[in-house]
Parts: structure tokens; sequence; C-alpha cells
């Protein structure tokens, strides 16, 4: 039920720890007197360079299982390692850390900070991880330019479109290279033409060899990672590798031009082509 | 986080907010500028004070007769007639703490020049009692030693009587009359002002003891005597001296008590000293009151500013930031509202003393200490108050912050 499945080749070996290893994972809550059993030994192997889609209704444990993934919360049994390293018993203060170094999320409604420019959102995390200012706003500026956003730096979310915000998002969830970007139903506050977009985004991503784990409940988005993991009644019911991937890109060159599609800002600089070529930092 | 970026952090915030902080902060500028005001208005009426007294000469001792009793009843101090000129002359040749000497008697009476007139206390003194007094002729001149020796009819008037008896008149070498007795008039005395509750210094005229004593009054005994110790240090040495000198000399058992008193300036300033620093301690204390409710202001500001933030507080955490970058954050965002607001604090009080100091013609003082006192205060302050609402934010879950709405 919780084999590896690695659908792309990027140089992963067998002789390698998987990126990400959960295993006999069990969270229980108690809230007022009730007990709530959100994960019933859940086992999930991730490997480096997957776009794996975790999906499952509300109420199927998938958003303890997203918390556990991102050492946001820690699992009441099993272990969790990351590059072979335990960390389901660490301290809160280790858990920053991994989770500044290791992780980057993106969540569904952007979580950027209110009346603060894309730059210093994005330069955020290496504030924590005492980058200094100088090489913190090169790779800011870097990971801006490569979700297509030069030239909105100095924005502050309120000045910018949803999709545009999101990818600020994803620029912050990569500045800090971390081993897995962790994105919680990222297209659920987005159009249809900007959730393309940002799927777009997480494929050019995935294929430069960066790991992705989607979390979502609509299997049309889940179609364009490479392996689908579906979470029932905090279960795994079902993992295999997605039969016909999705190309977000040639979906979007197919879709009409921005113009018709009401969307608020016309000199949105087209992503994919301004994507292509940018280099990660 | 390097501390900069911390405290950069924090005044960004606090700039989001202006009217608010501004708010929050008038409690700590307030208080601050209380305690700056309050302080320094203590400490100008002290320092005042204190040249007042200072002006009298702080060395200055003053030795009166004890009170008399007649048929039970007591008449108060300096009624008895022991004091004697012998005995302001023994204190001179036997007291080595004391410098300077003078006998003093006073009687009051009408003055006459021309057709005005005035009443006032004459005072029959020595030829030291201007030194001893640290006071000044401004025109014409003091007594020589030979008119005090002599008993000339000579006076140097006080600059009221001089007033109202001349005028515009120059009244060096006039003749008045006190007491129906014709004076010249030599000198005229530098303006003093008042000294103590309706004391007017310059409403006295000065004449030679033995012109006032024997001719005028008719007595044997003195009122006073005026001594001036050798420096300020010496004051208490000279008291001993002179008690131990006036005891042998009125023939007092070791079970009698004085039959004189001894007052010195410095008993004086030192009185007067105490009760100033504790009204300016009061006022200080009430000030820092203002302080305390400004603190509680800023708690309750930090408290509502953590809820509205729990969100931007659970990003944080997602992307790294620990309890104590949380607890930090928070932190240096109260000290800083509550530093800044003491720093216009001390600019209030600044701005306050000066418009007292206008206004009443006391000297206040801007007393640095009362300022670093009160910022570093303001500090505490900002700590204590704010590191309730600090920790709270600290220690939010991650998950459940993220989740507020």
């Amino acid at each position: 039920m919780s084999q590896a499945i690695t659908t792309n080749a990027s140089g992963s070996t067998g002789a390698e720890p998987p990126l990400l290893e959960i295993s006999g994972v069990h969270k229980t809550y108690f809230m007022e007197g009730v007990t709530v059993r959100a994960l019933r030994g859940v086992d999930l192997t991730v490997r480096r360079g997957e776009f794996v889609a975790i999906m499952g209704a509300s109420g199927s444990g998938k958003s303890t299982l997203m918390n556990i993934l991102g050492c946001l919360d820690r699992p009441t049994h099993g272990t969790y390692r990351i590059n072979g390293v335990e960390v389901s018993h660490l301290s809160k203060n280790q858990l920053a850390t991994v989770r500044n170094r290791q992780i980057g999320f993106v969540f569904q409604g952007f979580n950027l900070l209110a009346r603060t420019s894309a730059l210093e959102n994005v330069e955020m995390p290496m504030v924590y991880a005492n980058v200094q200012p100088e090489e913190r706003r090169e790779r800011a500026l870097a990971a801006l330019a490569s979700v297509g956003l030069t030239g909105r730096e100095h924005h502050t979310s309120s000045q910018l479109s949803g999709g545009q915000q999101q990818r600020v998002a994803i620029a912050r969830a990569l500045v800090n290279t971390p081993a897995v970007i962790l994105a919680d139903e990222p297209t659920g506050n987005l159009d249809s033409r900007s959730s393309v977009e940002i799927m777009a985004i997480f494929q050019g991503l995935n294929q430069q060899g960066i790991t992705i784990v989607l979390i979502t409940h609509e299997p049309d988005i889940a179609r364009y990672a490479t392996r689908n993991v579906r979470v029932k009644d905090g279960l795994i019911s079902s993992d295999a590798p997605v039969e016909s991937q999705l190309d977000a890109t040639a979906e979007l060159a197919a879709l009409p031009p921005l113009e018709q599609n009401g969307f608020a800002d016309e000199t949105e600089p087209p992503v994919i082509e301004e994507r292509e070529g940018a280099n990660l930092p | 986080m390097n501390l900069w970026g911390v405290v950069r952090l924090a005044l960004i915030s606090i700039a989001r907010n202006k009217m608010r902080s501004f708010l929050t902060a008038l409690g700590i500028i307030i208080g601050v500028g209380s305690v700056v005001t309050m302080v320094g208005v203590g400490q100008g009426a002290y320092a005042s004070v204190q040249n007042e007294i200072s002006k009298m000469g702080t060395s200055l001792i003053m030795i009166m007769p004890g009170s008399s009793s007649s048929g039970g009843a007591r008449m108060g101090m300096g009624t008895m007639t022991t004091l004697t000129e012998g005995d302001a002359d023994a204190l001179a040749a036997d007291c080595p703490s004391i410098s300077m000497v003078s006998a003093v008697v006073r009687t009051s009476g009408p003055m006459v020049y021309a057709n005005q007139n005035w009443s006032t206390q004459v005072m029959g003194v020595g030829i030291d009692y201007l030194d001893i007094r640290a006071s000044k002729v401004t025109a014409g001149r003091y007594f020589t030693e030979q008119e005090v020796r002599n008993g000339a009819k000579v006076c140097v008037l006080g600059k009221v009587v001089a007033d109202n008896l001349f005028g515009s008149i120059n009244p060096i070498g006039r003749i008045i009359r006190i007491k129906k007795m014709p004076f010249e008039v030599v000198g005229v005395l530098e303006e003093r002002g008042q000294s103590g509750p309706g004391q007017d210094q310059d409403d006295v005229a000065l004449a030679p003891l033995e012109t006032v004593k024997r001719r005028m009054m008719g007595i044997s005994h003195i009122n006073m005597i005026m001594a001036s110790a050798v420096s300020d240090d010496a004051v208490d040495e000279a008291k001993e001296e002179i008690a131990n000198v006036l005891r042998r000399r009125h023939r007092l058992t070791d079970n009698q008590d004085d039959d004189f008193q001894i007052r010195t300036q410095a008993d004086i300033a030192a009185m007067a000293g105490s009760t100033l620093g504790i009204i300016t301690l009061l006022l200080g204390a009430i000030a820092s009151v203002s302080l305390v409710v400004g603190g509680i202001g800023i708690m309750n500001i930090m408290l509502v500013s953590v809820t509205e933030r729990t969100r931007e507080i659970g990003i944080r955490m997602a992307i790294g930031a620990r309890a104590s970058d949380i607890l930090t954050q928070f932190l240096v965002e109260s000290v800083t509202l509550s530093c800044v607001g003491g720093l216009l604090g001390i600019l209030l009080g600044m701005g306050l003393t000066s418009i007292i100091s206008r206004f009443t013609e006391w000297q206040v003082y801007v007393s640095i200490p009362a300022m670093i006192i009160a910022v570093t205060f303001s500090a505490a302050v900002g700590i204590f108050f704010g590191l309730y609402p600090a920790w709270k934010a600290s220690q939010l879950d991650p998950i459940e912050a993220l989740r507020f709405e």
C-alpha cells in the first residue's frame, strides 16, 4: 500500500534514504472529552524528485498528515524521518529549525504578511535562518524572478492578484532551498486560469528536481502530479502513479488570451516564458 | 535574527498603527513628562531655598537667651536678660572655631526725615555684623570701628526704609530722627528680599551697638549674639565651644539646662532641605503612578495586537520562527513603544519645566538623573507589561494560529 513509486528519474538510487518517510503514524486528539483518531497508522514514503498529490475528503485526516509532514505537529505514535533523520520527537524549537531549513509551505490562503512587500515576505525565512542582508536580498530577488514576479518586488499583498500572491508564497517557500515544498490546497482560492498557472510553476519546479507534496481535494488538480495518494478515515486507501499527467504549460497556451478572462491585472508578465531558464536559488 | 532587525521590525509595526501607537505611548509620555516636571520643580525649589539660605551665610550662628519666667508664666525664647556684651567678647576670645562675633540689640521705633516717617526695626550691631550676615553696603559706607566704639549717632538703612523716607533723594549724609534722636545716614544696605514668612530683610535700620543699647534702649544686656564659624564645616565645633564658654560664664551646674539657645544656618538649611526632599519624592512618586498606568495601557494594546496578529504569528512560526523569536519580537515592540514614549515624555517635561519657570520665577531644573531614571523606568515598564502579551504570542500553536481568522 505504501510502496514508494518513483516516476521522476532524478537520480535517486536505492542506497539513498527516502526523502520523507512516515511509518506507523497515529495521531489522536482529545477534544472536549471526545477522542478523535485522525490518523490510524499511516505509512508513506516520498522519494527525492517526486510530485505527490495527497487527496481526501475533509475529515479524512489529510490535513493532520500535512501538519505532521510539515513538522507543525508531532505524531502520537510512529516515526517520521526527513533525509533519514528522525524528527517526530524533536522539541518545538528544533521543529522550527526543521521547518525553516527543510520545508517550504504554500497555503490555500497565501498567508503573506499584510502591508509587507513581496520582497520582504520572501526574505522572511532567511531572516530566521540568519542569512546576511545582502545575500537575503539577492536570493529573494532570484526566487521572485523564478516565479515570474520581476518588477513586482515592492508590491504589497493588496497590490497583487491572487495568482501573484500565491507565486510570492512559492518564492518564499523556495528561498531556503528546502527538501520539500508542501502545498496545502494552493489553488483553492484561485480562479481556474490562475490555478493552471500555479500548477505550471509547480510542474516546472518539479522538472528541475524539486520534491513537491500537494494536498488537494480536487481530482483535476491532483492529475498535474506524478503520484496520487488517497487518504480515507485516517488511513491511506490508495497510492498509485498518475496514468496520464496533465501538462499545465500546454493547457495554459490553449487558454484564450488574458483580457477575456476577467483578469484584473493585464500587465501581468507571461508566467511560463519568464519561468523557463530562470535560475533557482 | 539580530537585534537591529528585531527593532526595525518593531518600528515598522508601530508605524503601521500610528494613531494607536501614539495613544498607547501617551500614557508613558505623560508619566515620564510629569516625573521629569515634578522632580524638576522639587529640585528647583530645593535649590532656590538652599541658595537663599546660603546667601545669609551658612556659617552663621545665632545665640539667643533662653526664656524667662515671671510668676509661673514663661515668657518665651529670647526673653531672658542673661546675655551680655561680655559674653560676646568672651566668645570672640575663647572660641577658635569662630571667626567673627557681633552682639545685637533690637528695638523698634518711628523714624522721621523731613515730612516723611516710617516705623521699623532698629538693630544695634557690632563692626563684624555686616560680614557675618554676608551683606553689603551699596551706597555710602558701613560704620567705622571708632563710630562703633564711641557710640556715634550714625545709621545704615535697609532699602525699604531708605525708599520710604527719601524716595528719590540720595539719603547719604542726611540727618534722620530715630525715636527723636538725630542720626546721620552713612550707607544703604544691599537689597536682600524676604527671609522666611513676612520677614523683610530690607526693612531695617542698623546703628552701632552702644548707641542703640545705651542711648536708645537704656539696657545692659543684649538680645542676641551673631557669630560666624571659620568655615561651614566648623559650625558644629563652634556650637560646642560656644555652649562651653557660655555655660562657664553663666555658672551653670551640670544638672542645669542651658539658659541660651544656639541656632545655626546649617540647621535651618538641613531642615528645609529634608522637607523639600520629602516633597520632591512625593511628587515624583505620584507622577510615577501615571507611568504604571501607562504601562497597563501598553499591556492592553499589546494583548490586542497579539490577537490581531495571530495569523502573522502562525505564518512566522510555520516559516521557522522559534518561540523565542516571537517573544523577542513582541517584547522589543512594547519596549520600543515605551522608550519612544519615554523620550517624548522627556521633551514634554522639559517644555513644562521651562513654562513653569517662566511663569513662577522659580529656578526650575531639568534634572538629568530624573530623566535617566524616568527612561529606565519606562523601559522597565515596557518589559514588565510587555512580557505577558509576548509570552502569550510565543506560546501559540502554529496550526491554530494559521487557522485563525
